[in-house]
C-alpha cells in the first residue's frame, strides 16, 4: 500500500497543530517566533502559510517519480514502496542537487552547520512502519490533512469536490505535477494561486535527464570504435610515408 | 624556446595583487571551514547553487577543454604542427581540474565524502556521471601530464610504460572529456521548471560540449600569448592562425546552433517582454557572435594582438554563457536575488591564482613549452653544462 496526504485548504484554520507536531516529532525547536517564519527552512520541515484569509500547507510533496532522488549522486535520497521519499544523511555529501533539481523547494540545508545536512519532510515513514498515520495528520483538529492510500484520497478529494463545488477549484493538485506527488492539495482557488509552482510538466522529471544519459552507453562505444580507427589510420599513413622514403633512399644507394 | 627563466621583477603590483588574494584566500578558507558554508556565501533554501558552481566549476571544466581538444588533434588525427602547444595544453587542463577539485571541496557541504559517489552509485544521476568523469578524466590527465615530470627527472622506464598506454590513454580522454561536457548541461536538464526558456533547451549537452571545443582552442590561443610574454619566446604565427581558423568554424557552427534553436523552440518572443534575462542573454550572444566575425577575416587572424583579443572574447562568451545557465537563467524561478557575497568572490579568486601561480612554477621547471625530444636533450645539455660548471669552481 501506497501511503499519501491529502491536504484540504478550505479546512484549514491556521492553528498551526502541524507544524508543532511536526516540530516535535524531528526534535526541532518550536515558538512563536519560529511559528511566524511561514517558510521551510532546516528546522521548520513544514510550514503554514498565510495567503490573506486562506492557508496552505508547505512541505516535502513526496513524487511518485521524484527529481532529487533521480539527482542524487549516492542515493541518499529513494522513493520507497511505502510512499514516503526518505534520507540517508550518512550517504550525503552536501552536493545540493537535490535542492536545485526539486520543483518544490522542498529540500533544506544546514547552513550554519560545519557538517551540514539536507532536511526535509519524510512523511513520518516510521511512524507509517508501524501503522500510525503521519504526526501532521495525528494532530490536525479538522481533518485539513489526513493521511491514506493514495488511491483512497484522491477519491475522498473528489468527493469533497462534488458535495460542495462552490467551495472549491476543481482541481487536485499533485495528481499529475510531474508525474504525480504523493501529497496532493485541494482548495478554493487553484494551488498556484496560494503559491504553489503553477506551470509544472506533468510528464516526471527524471525523464528529462534520462534521455540524456542513456545515450552514454552509444556514446562510449561509437567513440571508441571512430577515435581508434581514426587514430590507426593517421598512423598508419605515417609509417607507411617513413617507409616508401626509407624505400626511395635504398633504391637511389 | 626551452630554457625558461622567471622573470625576476619582485614588487611588482601584480606580485603584491597576488599576495593579497592569497592572504585573503586564506582567511576565509578557515571561515568557511570553520562556521560553515552560510558564513561565507549568499546561498541560501532557494538558491542553493552560487559561483562556486557556476564559474569555479562550471567554467573550469571548461577552460580545461583545450587538452583534450589538442590531445585529439595531435594524437588522433596525427596533426603534428599542433605538437609545440600540447603540453601547454595539457598542463592547463591538469591545473584547470585540480583547481575544480579545490573548488568543489569549498562548494561541498561534506567536503569529507567527496569520494561516496565511487562506491555509493546512483547511475541515473547525472551528479554521478559528473562524479566519475571528474574523478576518472583527472587520473587521465595525470598521466598525461607525468612525462613532463619524468624527463625532468630523468626516470627512463615510467616514460617507457607512458609511450605503450599512450594511445588508448588519450582515446580514454576523450571520450572522458566529451562527457563530462556535456553532463555539466546536462545537469540543468532536470530543472525545465527553473531555467529560463532563453537558455533551457534538449540540446544543452550538445551545446556544452561543441562550446567547450571553442573554448579550448581560444584557451589555447590565450595562453600561448601570455606564455610569449611572459617568458620571451616567439609566438609561432603560422600555427595560432591555424588554430584560429578551426576557432571559427567551431564558433560559427555554435552560433548557427544556438540560433537555430532559438527560433526552433519559438523563444525569440520572451526578448520583446521586458525580463532581466535578456540583457544577459545577449551580452551573451553578442560575445558569441563578435568572435565569429573577426576570425573569419584572415586580417584578424593573421594579427597576434586581435586574435588574442578574438580568443578572450570566445572565453567572455562561454563564461557569460555558463554564469546565465548556473545562475542568472534560475533566479527568477527561485523568487530571490542571488549576488554573491565578496567572501564567495575571494575564494574564486584565490583558487584561480593558486591556479596561475602553478602554471608558472611548472612552465618554470618542467619542459612544457617545445617538443619532448628537444627538450630532453637540451634540459641534459644544460645539466651537463651545469656540472662542468660546478667542477671548475
Amino acid at each position: 500500500m501506497a501511503n499519501a496526504i491529502l491536504f484540504d485548504s478550505t479546512k484549514c484554520v491556521g492553528c498551526r497543530s502541524c507544524e508543532s507536531a511536526c516540530a516535535e516529532k524531528w526534535g526541532n525547536p518550536y515558538n512563536e517566533k519560529i511559528a511566524a517564519e511561514e517558510k521551510l527552512s532546516s528546522h521548520k520541515l513544514t510550514a503554514v502559510v498565510t495567503k490573506g484569509d486562506k492557508y496552505i500547507r508547505r512541505m516535502c510533496m513526496h513524487c511518485m517519480e521524484p527529481a532529487c532522488a533521480s539527482a542524487c549522486p549516492v542515493g541518499a535520497l529513494v522513493k520507497t514502496a511505502a510512499g514516503p521519499v526518505v534520507y540517508d544523511a550518512d550517504k550525503c555529501m552536501g552536493c545540493r542537487y537535490c535542492m536545485t533539481a526539486c520543483a518544490f523547494a522542498a529540500p533544506t540545508y544546514e547552513w550554519e552547520a560545519r557538517l551540514p545536512k539536507v532536511r526535509k519532510c519524510n512523511m513520518c515513514a516510521e511512524r507509517l512502519a508501524a501503522g500510525k498515520p503521519t504526526a501532521c495528520s495525528e494532530a490536525c483538529p479538522n481533518e485539513a490533512t489526513v493521511t491514506g492510500e493514495r488511491d483512497a484520497l484522491i477519491a475522498i478529494a473528489k468527493a469533497r469536490m462534488a458535495e460542495a463545488p462552490q467551495s472549491y477549484a476543481q482541481a487536485i493538485y499533485g495528481l499529475n505535477e510531474v508525474g504525480g506527488t504523493s501529497v496532493m492539495m485541494i482548495g478554493p482557488v487553484p494551488m498556484a494561486e496560494l503559491g504553489m509552482p503553477g506551470k509544472l510538466p506533468t510528464e516526471a522529471l527524471p525523464a528529462f535527464t534520462w534521455r540524456a544519459l542513456e545515450m552514454i552507453p552509444s556514446i562510449v562505444t561509437t567513440g571508441g570504435v571512430l577515435l581508434s580507427g581514426i587514430s590507426w589510420i593517421t598512423h598508419r599513413r605515417t609509417e607507411v610515408a617513413r617507409a616508401e622514403r626509407n624505400e626511395r633512399k635504398g633504391a637511389r644507394q | 624556446m626551452t630554457v625558461v627563466t622567471m622573470p625576476r621583477k619582485r614588487f611588482s603590483l601584480w606580485n603584491v595583487v597576488f599576495y593579497s588574494i592569497l592572504v585573503t584566500g586564506l582567511w576565509v578558507t578557515f571561515q568557511r571551514f570553520y562556521a560553515g558554508i552560510g558564513a561565507v556565501t549568499n546561498l541560501s533554501d532557494a538558491f542553493p547553487w552560487g559561483i562556486w558552481i557556476g564559474f569555479d566549476v562550471m567554467c573550469g571544466v571548461g577552460l580545461a577543454a583545450g587538452g583534450f581538444t589538442l590531445v585529439a588533434a595531435v594524437h588522433i588525427f596525427n596533426i603534428e604542427k599542433y605538437k609545440p602547444i600540447l603540453r601547454p595544453a595539457v598542463l592547463t587542463a591538469f591545473l584547470g581540474y585540480l583547481l575544480v577539485i579545490i573548488g568543489l571541496m569549498y562548494d561541498l557541504g561534506r567536503p569529507d565524502r567527496i569520494w561516496h559517489p565511487l562506491i555509493m552509485w546512483n547511475p541515473k544521476s547525472v551528479m554521478f556521471e559528473v562524479g566519475w568523469c571528474v574523478t576518472l578524466y583527472t587520473t587521465v590527465l595525470f598521466l598525461e601530464f607525468s612525462p613532463m615530470v619524468c624527463e625532468r627527472l630523468r626516470w627512463r622506464t615510467p616514460l617507457r610504460w607512458f609511450r605503450i598506454i599512450s594511445i588508448p590513454l588519450m582515446i580514454l580522454g576523450v571520450l572522458l572529456s566529451t562527457l563530462h561536457q556535456s553532463s555539466l548541461g546536462s545537469l540543468f536538464l532536470l530543472v525545465p521548471h527553473k531555467l529560463d526558456a532563453l537558455w533551457y533547451t534538449p540540446y544543452l549537452p550538445l551545446f556544452f560540449f561543441v562550446s567547450a571545443i571553442g573554448v579550448g582552442l581560444a584557451m589555447t590561443i590565450f595562453e600561448s600569448w601570455h606564455s610569449s610574454k611572459a617568458f620571451n619566446h616567439r609566438l609561432d604565427g603560422s600555427l595560432l592562425e591555424s588554430l584560429g581558423s578551426v576557432l571559427a568554424v567551431v564558433q560559427s557552427t555554435y552560433l548557427a546552433m544556438r540560433l537555430m534553436d532559438l527560433t526552433h523552440r519559438h523563444a525569440w518572443g520572451l526578448l520583446a517582454q521586458p525580463r532581466p534575462e535578456n540583457a544577459f542573454f545577449l551580452l551573451e550572444m553578442a560575445l558569441i557572435a563578435a568572435p565569429v566575425v573577426l576570425l573569419y577575416q584572415s586580417r584578424v587572424r593573421n594579427n597576434a594582438r586581435a586574435l588574442y583579443w578574438s580568443a578572450v572574447l570566445v572565453i567572455m562568451g562561454f563564461m557569460t554563457n555558463r554564469l546565465n545557465v548556473g545562475v542568472t537563467g534560475i533566479e527568477t524561478a527561485s523568487g530571490v536575488t542571488y549576488i554573491p557575497k565578496w567572501t564567495e568572490v575571494a575564494v574564486t579568486l584565490f583558487i584561480v591564482a593558486i591556479g596561475v601561480g602553478l602554471f608558472r612554477l611548472a612552465v618554470t621547471y618542467l619542459p612544457v613549452f617545445g617538443s619532448h625530444e628537444a627538450v630532453a636533450t637540451e634540459t641534459e645539455k644544460v645539466y651537463s653544462q651545469g656540472k662542468v660548471e660546478s667542477r671548475a669552481a
